[in-house]
């Protein structure tokens, strides 16, 4: 085992959860971006999303590819959901109000699936053989490669999305000037819940991706990787696309990095270390814009 | 308008969660069932004698709680069925603690307050050690049929043994110290990587005793790594220990870590033979067959083994179901049966039932009447060391096929 | 009206509150001590004790100072901590060491939340409310794995704390409670308090009225982290044994749960809920289980329905309440009430 390729197989184990990473925090970015609302409850609808996949598999037997569409299809309407009813009637209230509605959101989803499904953790059938690919002598994990070319794909889509089509325009509109994109004839509740929309169905496209690296589904599996997807987000610059991708990268090869050198039991330290930093030098990250302060 | 909606939107919740609760989910049971066998029992005979059973029967440890409390009720049913202990029925009182001290603490002084004479828990160690401090100034007979820690029955910072405190499970240093000297004379082992779960003690406890003993018996630790409860991925530390190429790999954790991490290390190509401890045991639904082939744990039970354990197995699964049928349930039914041999015998010294004397005699049964208590995971019954740990052997189980198999005892 | 409106004057205010503080210690005594509180219930007490404290020192970050702070386990956790490395080294007599290590646990917890106050309230809303989650979680991260970097005895990390003398009870729990609410009514009273007001209702108003946003932004981070440490030093003389898991997020949330619940910026609304909601589920503790769901329920629909909470940001006196009594006869009253409804 030479150390060049246990360094290469560390920086492709960095980047398979950097793409999860980077995806679930397309997510955050999204809505933030447009609400201004930091979703705590995004990482726990990819737990939702591992357990529609676990369902339509293991209970109900499904076709793989029937239970990767049913996981995307349920993470979407139930992100819709919570907007509908939770964060809906919060708009114009304070910040603080909309933020502990969105943790009460995430800790009612955890709940709510322990007490369905129980804590016990849930095995998650393999949804496709994939043959590992040699690079000369060193074996690189086919999950880790598909993985890495979805959250690609997705990425570019989102892109081409949000800068092509009327309703990206919209969206950023929103994000832009609420107010004003309002009084230009957009409709703003279609616009937010399309939003919500886009960002759950990542995380279920998150899910997929997860389970299939990961695969077991429990209640609290969601809060963590939340949090980090957030670290990553605002790495990045909360609001940019590329800037999640960036960031989520950054934070899966930072924790491996760790691991590698040995320091593995530091590595949720060294994220929110990582996250502190940023905050205070530069608190837009990388690719963030400056916030005005209105007076 | 919106309001409207809102409340009918959190109402819809708040029935999917009602739903949810009215499923039949295995693990929901324990409240209804705690309350129904202690409505049930006293009403056979005017006295009862109060044993407590506590541990987590809800949350994350909620599989290791549950079992215990059956284990533990299944025994008392059938003394009770039997007649009681001198004519009186053994009536439980069972608490949920959901793996927290504090609510441990709570919940064993209400216990006390509603008169239990004897106790059998609590489950996870930690919970036990905030319990043990409890009942011990009250000189309250434990039994614990799970708590490994050596913490629980002796002090080592001030080198005092609690003397109302038992177990009839083995403590973690034990199991660390078998895996080692089985790797090196069963499995030729020169080499051996650690990865244990730093968060939890259990872990620690096991992974230290083994790189301990590894010292001893000549094994190169040449790997030591570590990961935090609720880490998913592995492959940093095992492309780590790939690099060193050790014969065994010990794993001291909980069954769906150990699941995970066999997985990726296989997926890695890492072909070392992995060790672990009781833990393990249910791991063969968390990685493949092929994965887990050949490796080996430390356990305290072996399904099937003798026709006691088949019958313990078969009345067990009619009473509660299989779900929670693990080791923890047959020490459970061990630590019930030592405790009704105490009680028996404690009832015949005529000292009034719940009295400070009656505790006593209770105390010095459980180490008289021990030896003879044939049990489950002890068919040589069970004398206590001078830390009140029990003297048994443990039992090797190794994977074949995907089927968790009795190797031998050692 | 000419009538004037009668007011019950200061010294006879702290009178009128010290008797009825030192009445219900001695009735909870008497109680405890004839058996007709029995043990168990003395240890809700207790936890009721150490739950109000924890309430109104983060009502003092989340409801006067305005921020959203989630790692309020964080600083009970460095009290805790303190106290009992304190109490389990200094080998001092339990009962001489106890109040020791509740002081120094509450002042290392001030310190610590100084140090995190500093940088993080550099920062609003979501980003102060996440990093202080980072910093409660890195000082969990930190209690978990201390002892293996330095590489002797000090937290015993996952193995647990152990044998911290039970030195907490209920005389000690509810003489805590009075101090920390008598502390932080009469700062809230006080001009500093003010000060912390008015950050909370305008930043860029307050700061162009000369008050010094970054100092009373940390005194009042500081003062929420040092009562919080002062809960945890108790905590720790109630269970004797301590492990960093206990301190996690999910500790944090309920504490904001219980202040939320209240009403942000209540003294009187975070004791009673903190008092119902420690109470409530120990009692039924056949429904416990679903306190989590039923917490995160009550989360949603205060925040959708009363986001000020039950109590809003109304202070209980019982003083202004006899003022109210005195004032008033009941002939006037009617008349009174009359004229206020066809005004309103």
């Amino acid at each position: 085992m030479s150390v060049f390729s246990t360094i290469l197989r560390q920086i492709v184990n960095g980047l398979q959860s950097g793409s999860i990473y980077a995806l679930v925090a397309l997510g955050y970015s999204m809505v933030y971006g447009i609400i201004t609302l930091l979703n705590f409850a995004h990482g726990d609808i990819i737990m939702v999303g591992a357990y529609i996949a676990w369902l339509s598999m293991a209970k109900f037997s499904m076709h793989p590819a029937f239970a990767i569409l049913a996981a995307i299809l349920g993470c979407t309407l139930l992100g819709m959901l919570i907007e509908k009813a939770a964060y809906k009637p919060l708009r114009g209230s304070p910040r603080i109000s909309l933020l502990i509605t969105a943790i009460g959101v995430s800790f009612l989803l955890e709940n709510l699936s322990q007490m369905v499904f129980g804590a016990k953790a849930q095995v998650i059938p393999t949804f496709f053989e994939i043959p590992s690919i040699y690079l000369g002598s060193i074996e690189l994990s086919g999950t880790a490669l598909i993985t890495l070319l979805a959250a690609a794909v997705s990425m570019v889509l989102l892109t081409f999305l949000v800068q092509k089509t009327k309703m990206g325009k919209a969206m950023r509109a929103v994000a832009e000037d609420t107010d004003a994109a309002q009084l230009m004839g957009i409709n703003i509740n279609h616009t937010i819940s399309f939003t919500f929309a886009i960002g759950s169905a990542l995380a279920g496209i998150g899910a997929i991706l997860y389970c299939s690296a990961y695969p077991q589904a429990t209640p609290t599996m969601g809060s963590m990787l939340g949090l980090k997807a957030f670290v990553a987000a605002v790495l990045g610059g909360i609001g940019s696309i590329p800037g999640a991708m960036i960031g989520g990268f950054a934070i899966g090869l930072a924790e491996s990095l760790v691991s590698a050198i040995g320091l593995s039991v530091w590595r949720d330290g060294v994220v929110f270390a990582i996250l502190i930093i940023v905050l205070l030098v530069k608190p837009t990250g990388i690719l963030g814009r400056p916030m005005r302060e209105k007076v | 308008m919106k309001k409207l909606l809102s409340i009918a939107l959190v109402a819809m919740m708040a029935l999917s969660a009602l739903a949810g609760c009215a499923a039949p989910v295995a693990t929901d049971t324990s409240a209804s069932d705690a309350s129904a066998a202690d409505a049930a029992q006293p009403a056979a005979s005017g006295e009862t004698i109060k044993v407590g059973i506590l541990g987590p029967h809800t949350g994350d440890y909620a599989v290791y709680g549950l079992a215990v409390k059956n284990g533990a009720q299944l025994y008392i049913d059938q003394v009770n069925a039997a007649g009681g202990i001198n004519g009186k029925q053994i009536e439980t009182i069972v608490y949920d603690n959901k793996g927290d001290s504090t609510e441990a603490i709570t919940a064993f002084t209400r216990m006390v307050d509603e008169g239990i004479t004897a106790l059998i828990g609590d489950v996870l160690s930690g919970n036990t050690i905030a319990v043990v401090g409890e009942a011990n100034p009250i000189n309250m007979p434990m039994i614990t049929a799970s708590a490994t820690a050596v913490g629980a029955t002796y002090n080592a910072d001030t080198d005092t043994v609690y003397t109302n405190v038992f177990r009839s499970c083995f403590i973690d240093p034990f199991q660390g110290e078998k895996m080692a000297q089985y790797a090196a004379e069963k499995l030729g082992a020169k080499t051996a990587a650690v990865l244990t779960m730093t968060g939890d003690d259990y872990s620690v406890g096991l992974a230290d005793a083994f790189k301990a003993k590894c010292a001893e018996v000549g094994i190169n630790v040449v790997a030591d790594e570590g990961y935090s409860k609720g880490d998913v991925d592995f492959k940093a530390q095992l492309t780590n220990i790939l690099a060193t190429a050790p014969d065994v790999i010990f794993c001291p954790n909980y069954y769906q870590d150990d699941g995970m991490i066999v997985t990726q290390a296989r997926e890695l190509g890492l072909t070392s033979t992995f060790l672990g401890g009781d833990g393990w045991a249910g791991v063969s639904a968390y990685a493949s067959a092929a994965d887990l082939e050949g490796s080996y744990f430390c356990s305290a039970y072996a399904p099937g083994s003798t026709d006691a354990v088949k019958k313990f197995e078969a009345d067990y699964t009619a009473a509660y179901g299989a779900d929670t049928l693990n080791m923890f349930a047959a020490t459970a039914y061990d630590a019930a049966q030592i405790l009704v041999a105490a009680l028996t015998k404690a009832e015949a010294s005529g000292a009034a039932t719940g009295s400070d004397e009656y505790k006593q005699a209770v105390i010095d049964a459980i180490k008289t009447e021990g030896p003879s208590v044939v049990g489950i995971t002890s068919e040589t019954g069970y004398t206590f060391d001078e830390h009140n740990n029990p003297i048994k052997s443990a039992v090797i189980m190794t994977l074949t096929d995907g089927v968790e198999t009795f190797k031998e005892m050692y | 009206m000419k009538q004037t409106y009668k007011k019950i004057p200061m010294p006879v205010r702290y009178v009128i509150n010290t008797l009825l503080f030192v009445a219900f210690l001695i009735v909870g005594l008497s109680l405890i001590q004839s058996g007709v509180i029995t043990k168990y219930y003395t240890k809700v007490l207790m936890l009721i004790g150490i739950n109000i404290i924890l309430t109104v020192s983060l009502n003092i970050a989340t409801g006067y100072l305005g921020q959203l702070p989630l790692g309020h386990a964080g600083f009970m956790a460095v009290g805790a901590y303190t106290a009992a490395i304190f109490m389990t080294r200094s080998g001092l007599d339990a009962s001489v060491s106890f109040p020791i290590g509740l002081v120094l646990g509450a002042l290392m917890a001030g310190l610590v939340g100084v140090l995190i106050g500093i940088p993080a309230l550099r920062l609003k809303g979501d980003y102060l409310a996440i990093i202080t989650l980072g910093f409660g979680e890195i000082i969990r991260v930190v209690l978990l794995n201390i002892d293996s970097v330095l590489g002797f005895k000090l937290t015993y990390g996952a193995a647990s704390l152990k044998g911290i003398p039970k030195e907490t009870n209920f005389l000690n729990t509810f003489l805590c409670v009075g101090i920390a609410c008598l502390l932080i009514h009469t700062m809230m009273k006080s001009r500093h308090g003010r000060a912390i007001l008015s950050v909370r209702e305008n930043e860029i108003a307050a700061e162009s009225c000369g008050i010094n946003l970054t100092y009373y932004k940390v005194l009042g981070f500081a003062a929420s982290a040092v009562f919080a440490g002062l809960a945890g030093a108790l905590y720790a003389g109630y269970l004797g044994i301590l492990n960093p898991s206990s301190f996690g997020f999910m500790k944090s949330i309920e504490i904001l749960v219980m202040v939320v619940l209240g009403g942000m910026g209540s003294m009187v609304g975070s004791v009673l809920s903190a008092t119902v909601l420690t109470a409530v589920p120990e009692l039924l503790r056949a429904f416990s289980e679903y306190r989590m769901i039923l917490y995160s329920l009550l989360l949603i629909t205060v925040m959708i329905f009363k986001p000020s909470g039950l109590m809003g940001q109304y202070d209980f006196s019982l003083s202004r309440m006899l003022e109210h009594v005195f004032n008033q006869k009941p002939a006037r009253e009617k008349t009174n009430h009359k004229a206020g409804e066809k005004n309103g």
